[in-house]
């Protein structure tokens, strides 16, 4: 086949994206994941901006829950580095090490729970306003989740004593990889948007 | 090995699918085949349209003959008759339960479900869906959502009884009305399903067009059957989420004490605990799914409509791209109009005239279909087969609807005209009967392939036309009435005097009703008889050019028996001058076609010879 042909044969697309279908649809489900914390932060700036609004300090745990996530990021890319280059042995580590983190951050918004309830923010019931309503939803929805994150990332340890994780299977490490980025960077958005929206 | 890996390289591995030793259970009830699933769906909007039409007839009854002695539907609605009356609150959640019905389990799940998972892989040349298995899940979370839904019509306290856009406080509060007791709880456990098979179902056909393609069928050669399913999923995909929000907050408030969307709220003279919230917030976040939702169930059957009108005309559609282009337009203003709904709901004015000025920029893209519906029919060689007629009627009913929209998208009109019978009346013809022509049209249309035998033509003529004229019957009427002031979702108007003078009115719609609904019998018979007896169908019997005609009469697991077809050209190339035939199917190359290419079209040839040798 000369080069003339084979310039012609890509201006026909056979695979115009080169995405496996599976890592696609993740990627459409993260979106769904993101339109719902879209609707309500967005619901919590309409309703802010209507007043009778409850001003209180967030919890400082929150900043410490911030490090231990991006760090679960690191180890995360860590994992996925190692199984790339076949070294499974790291990459179990890694994983592990990912999913402690993960747990850490769960107890922690836990713990911020805590600190709410002993301010007088509560989720509902007499007394309560929907700004500190808003800030359990944020923060619920976003540990169920991490925690279905966690779970997948167990899914994923587990394969790889199977040998299923990797240079050649990529695509469910590279999935929960997504995933994990994802909701890291999902929770310093509403951090962050909670910071400024306070 | 999934299938979509198997049809990346689907030329050695032909053989794999033919696994006709599945136990029954995975054949026909936890199928993962989408045309399978896609039956599945059909015949689950059938049994839905049915319940949903026959509850509006119970509430017609009522409005017709308020005064009549309904003693004798005390076999089927027990207690809700008392005293030979129809219970004021039932009625309220027979109007609730026919939209919810109507707008997502006929209208989304029937359609889109039917459709998309028919068409798409039969269209784009796909073995089957992206995943097999989140497309079944989809269906059989449906399912689930579906006999909830179900219950909830026979329970003690009524299925849930605030309108289907469920509007707190009533909502909300049990105490304010019976069906916001533990129906309201099943409503929202039963969306709560049914967003989450209708995202599944949407990620899947996303993924389905964008990676699974056959050779040569880029974007621009896709029917607009397929840019319609595929852009419905998109709006899908990013609408469904914000009501799933919605819900979830509204569960809140109704089981966990919050208020997001309740505040200051007496109830016999004791102020409830609830403070701060607001229920305008529920409205946005609500119409912000249940804007787009309308064109949700309206795209598909445009789509659909864009296919037979051509075929059946023997014309090309006329303006493809103008096609594709008014479907993205329409798409994304479906997204920034969603507080039309919402004029006097006592939201900021000067949002309202934004929003109207939005709202009207629709008659645009709008417009631009129905122009090219009409020019695609001028002068063809029309063939009124009863999936034509159907598509025909949704034409019709595009722009009579149509009209009224921009009537109502007016702020200062719509001050007037909000709840009352003439939006009832916009809205079931340009949404309501309009996305239900698609939908018959489509299964007229495609039945050949679905169950290898043909409808019978003279009974899809009569279907046809009692069900337009009873239509127009229908909701023509209610335009006047609702000029005239009547709000809809009372129970009864004969407490006023001004009413009265329009009970013979609304005695015709009710009859008519009632015809249009048993005409859909016929529809029925038809179809249920054709699956068994109906006469044999060949593989193409309308001459079309899409991928799906060129599989076997009926094609079986994988769809095409060899390899898949590859695709040379758009799928509209009807009654093209110096071709043989009055139809050149996507898989004839240009080369085989000499007499009748277009110079650009010679040119491409050459491209041909590439991709036969690059395999």
């Amino acid at each position: 086949m000369n080069q003339h042909e084979l310039n012609l044969q890509s201006s026909e697309p056979q695979k115009p994206l080169s995405m496996h279908p599976k890592k696609f649809a993740f990627w459409l489900f993260l979106v769904t994941v993101l339109m719902i914390f879209a609707a309500l932060t967005s619901a919590y700036i309409v309703r802010r901006a209507d007043g009778g609004w409850l001003e209180f300090q967030l919890p400082s745990i929150f900043w410490l829950n911030s490090v231990i996530i991006v760090i679960s990021s690191v180890t995360m890319q860590l994992a996925y580095f190692a199984a790339k280059k076949d070294s499974l042995e790291k990459t179990k580590l890694y994983l592990l090490l990912t999913s402690v983190l993960g747990l850490a951050f769960l107890v922690g918004q836990f713990y911020a729970w805590g600190d709410l309830v002993e301010i007088n923010v509560f989720f509902g019931g007499k007394g309560s306003n929907p700004s500190g309503s808003f800030l359990y939803v944020l923060t619920g929805m976003h540990g169920l989740h991490l925690i279905s994150a966690v779970i997948f990332l167990w899914v994923v340890f587990a394969q790889s004593f199977k040998y299923k994780v990797h240079s050649k299977s990529m695509l469910v490490i590279e999935c929960c990889t997504t995933y994990w980025h994802f909701l890291g960077g999902l929770w310093i958005y509403l951090f962050g948007f909670l910071l400024l929206n306070h | 090995m999934s299938v979509a890996e198997s049809h990346l390289h689907d030329h050695h591995d032909d053989h794999e699918h033919d696994h006709h030793d599945l136990p029954w259970i995975k054949k026909y009830v936890f199928s993962e085949d989408h045309k399978v699933i896609a039956k599945q769906y059909l015949i689950s909007g059938i049994i839905w349209a049915i319940i949903g039409g026959g509850l509006s007839l119970l509430f017609r009854l009522q409005l017709a003959y308020p005064d009549a002695n309904f003693e004798w539907l005390k076999p089927i609605l027990g207690g809700w008759i008392q005293n030979g009356k129809l219970d004021p609150e039932f009625y309220l959640a027979l109007v609730t339960m026919h939209g919810t019905i109507m707008v997502f389990f006929v209208l989304t799940a029937g359609l889109s479900g039917t459709f998309s998972n028919f068409l798409i892989p039969l269209q784009i040349g796909a073995r089957d869906m992206a995943s097999g298995f989140l497309n079944m899940l989809s269906y059989w979370f449906f399912f689930v959502s579906g006999v909830i839904m179900l219950i909830s019509l026979f329970i003690e306290t009524g299925p849930a009884g605030g309108g289907w856009t469920v509007y707190p406080p009533l909502s909300a509060l049990p105490q304010a009305i019976s069906g916001s007791g533990l129906g309201m709880t099943l409503w929202l456990i039963s969306m709560a399903l049914f967003i989450v098979s209708t995202l599944l179902g949407g990620l899947n056909y996303i993924t389905t067009v964008i990676n699974l393609r056959t050779k040569g069928m880029s974007f621009l050669r896709m029917p607009l059957t397929i840019w319609a399913f595929f852009i419905t999923a998109i709006i899908g995909l990013l609408s469904f989420p914000v009501l799933f929000s919605a819900a979830l907050l509204l569960i809140f408030d109704r089981t966990f004490g919050t208020s997001f969307f309740l505040s200051d709220i007496y109830i016999a003279g004791q102020a409830l605990s609830f403070e701060g919230g607001s229920p305008v917030l529920f409205q946005h976040l609500f119409w912000f799914l249940g804007h787009p939702e309308v064109y949700i169930v309206l795209l598909p059957a445009l789509g659909i409509t864009s296919e037979i009108v051509a075929t059946n005309s023997r014309k090309p559609i006329f303006g493809y791209k103008a096609m594709i282009g008014s479907m993205l337009a329409i798409a994304f203003l479906s997204f920034i109009v969603w507080a039309h709904h919402m004029f006097i709901s006592g939201m900021n004015p000067f949002l309202g005239s934004i929003f109207m000025f939005l709202t009207l920029i629709i008659a645009v893209p709008s417009a631009v279909k129905a122009f090219n519906y009409i020019t695609t029919l001028w002068r063809g060689n029309i063939i009124f087969t009863p999936a034509m007629l159907f598509s025909i009627g949704l034409v019709s009913f595009f722009i009579s609807g149509g009209l009224t929209g921009i009537v109502l998208g007016n702020s200062a009109a719509d001050i007037q005209l909000h709840d009352t019978y003439f939006v009832v009346a916009h809205f079931h013809i340009v949404m309501g009967s309009a996305s239900f022509f698609g939908m018959l049209a489509g299964v007229y249309h495609w039945f050949p392939k679905m169950f290898g035998r043909m409808m019978d033509d003279k009974l899809g003529y009569l279907h046809f036309w009692i069900t337009f004229i009873g239509v127009y019957m229908v909701f023509f009427p209610m335009h006047y009435i609702g000029i005239a002031g009547f709000p809809r979702r009372y129970y009864s108007f004969t407490g006023f005097d001004f009413t009265q003078s329009f009970t013979d009115l609304s005695q015709i719609i009710t009859i008519a009703a009632i015809v249009t609904f048993a005409a859909q019998f016929i529809f029925l018979f038809n179809f249920l008889f054709s699956i068994f007896k109906g006469r044999r169908a060949t593989e193409n019997p309308w001459r079309s050019n899409t991928l799906e005609w060129t599989t076997p009469v009926e094609p079986g697991h994988g769809n095409w028996p060899g390899a898949i077809p590859t695709v040379y050209r758009w799928a509209y190339d009807y009654s093209k001058p110096g071709a043989e035939d009055d139809f050149i199917p996507q898989n004839v190359p240009f080369s085989e076609t000499k007499g009748s290419n277009f110079p650009h079209e010679n040119e491409q040839m050459v491209a041909e010879a590439g991709i036969t040798h690059g395999k």
